[in-house]
């Protein structure tokens, strides 16, 4: 049975640090390229959840739901990118801060208003609602297989695209020195919005494939938001490969020290201490972890270049 | 001669395949000015962030006022009585005038965790900061921002900055660039008025400054020390002067 | 450095105190209890907003967890109360002094970093304690404990007693006022207004920036907790959702609606926000979305908040 647990804690942990990935990669690209603080990308992970819940009884089939939902996503970023963000590049931090709080406050106001304040459930089909059933007994539900190689192949699609594309080079030219890309020839403020709704539509992405698990609830980015921040930090702000790694140290630790913290403890501390004192512990194990990378490293992982 | 204030040995700093600072040897003396000349890029700029503590050199000492401060940090350094002025302005926009030196002052006025007397009602600090102010001759703009002060104004804010605190070396990097015939002439006669009492590190461009007020100079190129002496004996330099081909120096005019 | 104070500002000054101060007296005569409600909320936070304006006005440190103070200052009343403790001599030093050692701590690494990285790990050191004590079954968990009686000073002052507390808190918002005025115009403060200014300049004149920054960091987080501890009198409550980020987001707004870097700008913006909130929410049940766009309009469209806007009224004269 301890082996059961493991493994299926093991993937809990790699299902949430693909997830993270998916989040943080658009802030550390938006942040890296447009020096661009978004709070409110968390919004557009719920925003992403709410389409998907929408398109899918309308649709019938939940993959068809997920492709059009993130394509509508998209569609929202640039929206955003044009109405708002925009504006916002060239302004300090604080106001970037503010601003996008302010989208927070609309986008959770609009889902209230056209979704009602319910928590909205999506249902998977059969296919992707079985388990797969491994030796040794155990057991791993299908969707959470589905989730990991989504999110697998969507990182390596996007290492693909920014390492060894055009619009990749642009973008590493982008975020290690903005007046060099522009040299270049590039048209600066299409690949800004471009890259900006590609951010959008991968957190639009992971808002809809965590849906089928937890519904979709207004506010619901907010918190999984600063995990994603914590994340980009660990890893370097700006830097994909260190977002990649760092989602899934984060992932991993999360999971795995609600599970076995409380054990881990008992071996020093009597059980009446360990059970109040892990809880707590284990809530706040990243934020202990990010602040050590920091106390040695200021700059994340893989800190940036040029900036 | 007396030990000197500032001792600089074997200093180095490479950057990539460059080096920026190649064992660089100078000194400075109580009382005199030093000027540090060369061509562009020759590694000024990188030997003022060294010796500011700005950037750690990769080998070599630097001694201060008899202690080896090559390890300690700018804010120790300017604590123990070094000052510098920046080739580009560095001022503090959002202040006045008085405030920008008024700072200057505080900086050598013992620790600042005195949270309650006001400090711009503190004479200990207002005097020596429109002390300064007079010398510079920026006095009656005590009270502007500094932010709407000309470019040779500002210069002369830096300038009262590094004299306002108790230091005993300065480290001025090209505190004429960009200044006026006028402007420039008066920075000659403060500079000159200030030797007796502090000592000064020097890196300018201008060649009938540098010879107006220079006690010694060295010379810098590919980051080398290459000559160090009298103005007489730099100008009568054979190496000085290959190095110099196609700068003017009044020695040739 | 200003003798002769503007007029407008000044006077808006007054007037809002005075009110603030005879307030008690016209609710009772018009029977409107409801505005003293109101006005205390206001007070408290505005309490907290002007420590927030302290390191993020004049020093430049954008905190994103102040929120997490107020919570630490609230569970400082909730905590001993719990156990039996009511005492106000017990209750504010804890939370006072939990507030300075939480922003010791946290600030110690905070202010390693600089720009973004300050914003996002504030935030991310507010959420854990956010997190820490949602965890914490003991202490109601997610859903927060009541708390039977106000701290006491038995025989000093009534916390009970409605008039009594609100001139409590009165006396709080304008001892934050006055100390904030102090220390930044101390030397303290020129050197925390200097580092804003210009970080590695302040080095080069001789100061450790570092830990004039953590010293103020400190000052404001037990500035803050101590309005946290008002916060958990007066709600007779407390509970992880104190703490939340949108908390913290909106003290930043009120600071920046009222103008950062201004001593009286954040009780304008805090009232102002409350009010708005009030107004907003007593309309309609969709007042995020319209409280959102006013945000973003007022970053996109007006700059140096409300105090910016009276000194603009000043010079127009």
């Amino acid at each position: 049975m301890e082996w059961v647990l493991f493994v299926s804690q093991l993937l809990n942990g790699l299902q949430l640090g693909v997830l993270l990935f998916l989040l943080a990669a658009g802030l550390t690209l938006v942040f890296g390229i447009m020096d661009f603080v978004n709070l409110a990308h968390g919004s557009l992970y719920m925003m992403g959840a709410y389409f998907c819940v929408t398109l899918n009884p309308l649709l019938g089939s939940f993959p068809l739901a997920v492709l059009v939902a993130v394509v509508l996503t998209f569609i929202l970023g640039i929206a955003v990118e044009l109405v708002v963000s925009r504006h916002l590049y060239q302004r300090d931090h604080l106001d970037q801060v503010l601003a996008t709080f302010g989208l927070i406050l609309f986008f959770n106001g609009a889902v209230h208003l056209i979704w009602g304040p319910e928590g909205n459930p999506i249902a998977l089909p059969e296919y992707l609602n079985g388990r797969f059933i491994l030796p040794a007994g155990i057991e791993i539900p299908t969707f959470r297989v589905a989730i990991i190689a989504t999110g697998l192949a969507v990182a390596a699609g996007l290492i693909w695209l920014v390492t060894m594309t055009r619009m990749g080079m642009l973008i590493r030219a982008g975020a290690s020195n903005r007046r060099m890309a522009g040299a270049l020839g590039v048209d600066i403020k299409k690949l800004f919005t471009l890259v900006f709704a590609l951010g959008a539509a991968m957190a639009g992405l992971a808002g809809m494939m965590i849906t089928p698990i937890t519904e979709a609830n207004i506010g619901m980015g907010d918190d999984i938001l600063i995990v994603a921040f914590v994340v980009i930090i660990i890893g370097g702000i700006g830097s994909i490969r260190g977002a990649f790694i760092a989602a899934l140290i984060v992932g991993m630790i999360d999971v795995m020290g609600r599970s076995y913290l409380d054990g881990f403890m008992k071996l020093f501390l009597d059980n009446q201490s360990a059970e109040t004192a892990s809880p707590a512990l284990s809530a706040m194990a990243i934020y202990i972890l990010m602040a050590g990378i920091l106390y040695f490293r200021p700059r994340g992982l893989f800190p940036p270049r040029h900036r | 001669m007396n030990t000197p204030v500032l001792e600089v040995r074997e200093l180095s700093k490479r950057f990539g395949g460059i080096n920026a600072t190649d064992r660089v040897d100078l000194d400075v003396h109580e009382g005199e000015i030093l000027a540090v000349i060369g061509p562009n890029g020759a590694g000024k700029t990188t030997l003022i962030a060294q010796l500011a503590g700005m950037l750690a050199p990769d080998s070599g000492r630097i001694r201060f006022a008899g202690r080896d401060i090559t390890g300690l940090p700018p804010h120790a350094r300017a604590r123990l009585g070094m000052a510098r002025s920046f080739q580009i302005t560095s001022i503090f926009d959002a202040l006045s005038v008085l405030d920008n030196t008024l700072l200057a002052v505080q900086a050598h006025a013992g620790h600042s965790y005195r949270f309650w007397r006001r400090a711009r009602r503190d004479k200990k600090l207002t005097e020596p900061a429109m002390a300064a102010l007079q010398q510079v001759g920026l006095a009656d703009k005590a009270a502007a921002n500094a932010r709407g002060l000309s470019h040779g104004e500002h210069r002369q804010l830096e300038i009262a900055m590094a004299l306002a605190g108790t230091s005993k070396l300065l480290l001025l990097d090209e505190p004429m660039a960009g200044m006026g015939g006028e402007e420039s002439a008066r920075m000659v006669d403060l500079l000159r008025a200030l030797k007796s009492s502090k000592s000064i590190l020097l890196i300018e461009h201008d060649m009938d400054v540098v010879f107006a007020l220079a006690d010694r100079i060295t010379v810098m190129v590919d980051g080398k020390a290459i000559a160090s002496g009298a103005p007489e004996e730099i100008r009568a330099d054979e190496n000085v002067r290959r190095a110099y081909l196609g700068v003017e120096t009044p020695g040739d005019a | 450095m200003q003798l002769s104070r503007p007029p407008v500002r000044l006077g808006v000054r007054l007037l809002v105190l005075l009110t603030f101060a005879i307030l008690p007296g016209l609710t009772a005569a018009f029977d409107q209890p409801f505005l003293l409600d109101l006005a205390l909320r206001m007070m408290i936070l505005a309490t907290a907003a002007v420590s927030l304006n302290l390191i993020l006005g004049y020093g430049g440190m954008i905190s994103f967890g102040h929120a997490a103070y107020i919570g630490i200052g609230a569970y400082a009343v909730g905590i001993p109360a719990y156990y039996g403790e009511y005492s106000g001599y017990v209750q504010l030093p804890l939370a006072i002094g939990a507030g300075a050692l939480f922003a010791l701590i946290t600030g110690f690494i905070c202010l390693r970093t600089k720009g973004v990285y300050f914003i996002m790990i504030t935030l991310a050191f507010a959420q854990m304690a956010y997190f820490a004590f949602v965890s914490i079954e003991e202490y109601g968990g997610d859903d927060g404990l009541v708390i039977n009686l106000r701290s006491k000073f038995t025989g000093v002052i009534d916390m009970e007693s409605t008039h009594e507390f609100y001139y409590v808190v009165l006396v709080f918002l304008v001892g934050a006022l006055y100390l904030v005025s102090r220390i930044v115009n101390a030397r303290f403060g020129m050197v925390i207004q200097g580092a804003k200014d210009n970080e590695p300049r302040m080095q080069s004149l001789g100061f450790d920036t570092f830990r004039y920054r953590l010293a103020c960091y400190v000052i404001a987080g037990a500035m803050a907790a101590a309005a946290g501890w008002l916060m958990g009198n007066y709600n007779y409550f407390f509970s992880p959702e104190m703490m939340s980020w949108t908390h913290s987001g909106e003290l930043i707004f009120m600071v920046v609606l009222g103008g950062a870097g201004s001593l009286f700008g954040p009780v304008l913006g805090a009232i102002v926000l409350i009010i708005l909130e009030e107004v907003l929410s007593g309309a309609t049940v969709y007042w995020p979305l319209i409280l959102g766009a006013i945000l973003i309009s007022v970053v996109l469209f007006a700059r140096g908040g409300l105090e910016g806007a009276l000194a603009m009224l000043e010079r127009r004269k």
